[in-house]
């Protein structure tokens, strides 16, 4: 079967500077991978690439088997099968909890109103926050904000979920209830990328685990990488985080 | 001083009155709706359109923000008539009031939407919404939002402004009152009465349009936070 997404090659760059210098990477069906790395080395890139946020310049990548960025590549139909969720959450202020969950069902995939509310009790009660239905975003904490942005995409029945960092912004309390969310979403069998520093939930979570460096795939392996480097570089890393 | 107030003229005179009060506030409801459509076309024109629509939508503010608005509307009652083409003096001081008060609209409208986080715009590009969905649903609400206040004084600016309409003889409420003053000679009476008017009508305009945003922002209005 082949991969939810396949790098071959993928180069990036942002005017002068390359940020990705020719990454090959294969994320199987059903499989959680964690890009793990310093700040600039191409993780979130890599991640952004995957739902066309950023275009690359050479290689291939293909997601959902779709190759992207031939030019003929429906963005909005890619969108609609890779949900992601970022690190400042994103809600939208003006709306309820459930009308932000409910916004791109009802417009993009066209579900009617009893249904789309059916649809996000569903998703709601699947990151525990049903009794929050009608708050509005700025009534809930950084977490139970950053459940509301997974159940939101979530909403859009996606084949694949890409998180950028999304616990970064909070607490370790917090953070663990949207770790608990993750994991849970991992245990159905949704295939996910993640870009985090939470190295623990990294061994916890991950297939595999991808250490990027300098723009490159440096090391990558299961979860028993981060006990035993082999890399110098991932043996600095993973000492400066323990 | 040997003056006597006299505003015995004011029984005589009160239709006239209301008459002028009624198209005083017809022209300004009926300027506000284009004018603020235009406006807020004009911001997205500004921001996301092609160059030849930025180019048009910024010759438009900047050449109805840096002429006079009597102008403008001589232009289209006096002018106009001169190539054959007569405006009524209604018509014409509505359209001016509508491209008006919608380039200065366009300016605040734009700054609503430049104060939108990139994140939101993403967020929603991530969720498969198509351009004009996200504008109409994520960005707009917000925008508005932003800016109200400003809009508000902008709305009553232009209510203000009307009072030159009588100059191409729509009978405003300042035409009525120059009437009433060249006929009475009572100006200081006349032009009392009429500012305690205007400051009606204006209080009238800001209550109405704090209705609206009551009505147009349901999150303000749950969580009580001040427009």
């Amino acid at each position: 079967m082949e991969p939810m997404v396949r790098f071959q090659d993928v180069h990036k760059s942002f005017g002068a500077v390359e940020v990705l210098k020719g990454i090959t990477l294969d994320v199987p069906r059903g499989d959680v991978v964690v890009l793990v790395g310093r700040s600039g080395s191409g993780k979130s890139t890599a991640l952004r690439c995957i739902n066309g946020l950023e275009t690359v310049n050479g290689g291939e990548l293909h997601v959902c088997g779709e190759k992207l960025h031939d030019g003929k590549t429906d963005l909005r139909k890619l969108r609609q099968e890779v949900g992601i969720v970022f690190q400042s959450y994103n809600l939208f202020p003006h709306l309820t909890v459930e009308q932000n969950v409910t916004l791109a069902p009802r417009k993009v995939m066209k579900v009617g109103a009893k249904e789309a509310k059916e649809l996000a009790a569903h998703v709601l009660a699947q990151v525990g926050l049903s009794e929050k239905a009608q708050s509005y975003p700025e009534q809930l904490s950084g977490g139970q904000q950053q459940r509301v942005a997974i159940a939101r995409s979530l909403a859009m029945k996606p084949k694949l979920m890409l998180f950028d960092e999304v616990t970064s912004a909070l607490d370790p309390e917090l953070t663990g209830e949207v770790l608990r969310v993750i994991e849970r979403l991992a245990k159905d069998g949704m295939t996910m990328v993640l870009v985090t520093h939470e190295m623990g939930f990294a061994r916890g979570v991950a297939d595999q685990i991808v250490f990027m460096h300098h723009g490159k795939v440096w090391e990558r392996g299961g979860a028993e990488m981060l006990r035993a480097p082999q890399t110098a570089e991932l043996q600095q890393f993973v000492a400066t985080d323990l | 001083m040997g003056y006597e107030f006299d505003f015995s003229f004011l029984s005589e005179y009160a239709p006239d009155l209301w008459r002028g009060v009624w198209l005083t506030l017809w022209m300004t409801v009926v300027s506000i709706v284009p004018g603020f459509v235009i406006g807020t076309l004009c911001a997205i024109g500004r921001i996301y359109g092609s160059t030849p629509v930025r180019r048009v939508a910024t010759v438009y503010v900047e050449a109805i923000r840096n002429t006079p608005l009597v102008i403008q509307v001589f232009w289209l009652f006096f002018g106009l008539a001169v190539l054959g083409a007569r405006l009524d003096a209604f018509t014409a001081a509505i359209i001016a009031l509508s491209i008006n008060v919608g380039a200065y609209t366009a300016e605040i409208m734009r700054a609503g939407f430049e104060s939108i986080p990139r994140g939101q715009r993403e967020a929603a590009s991530c969720l498969a919404l198509s351009g004009p969905q996200r504008v109409l649903y994520v960005e707009l609400p917000q925008a508005v939002e932003r800016v109200y206040p400003a809009l508000v004084s902008q709305f009553i600016l232009m209510m203000l402004a009307t009072s030159i309409m009588s100059q191409i003889s729509a009978e405003e409420l300042t035409g009525v009152a120059y009437q009433i003053q060249s006929f009475t000679f009572r100006g200081f009476e006349a032009y009392l009465v009429t500012a305690v008017i205007y400051l009606a009508l204006v209080t009238t305009l800001r209550l109405t349009l704090h209705g609206v945003a009551l009505a147009a922002f349901p999150r303000r209005r749950r969580l009580g936070t001040p427009l």
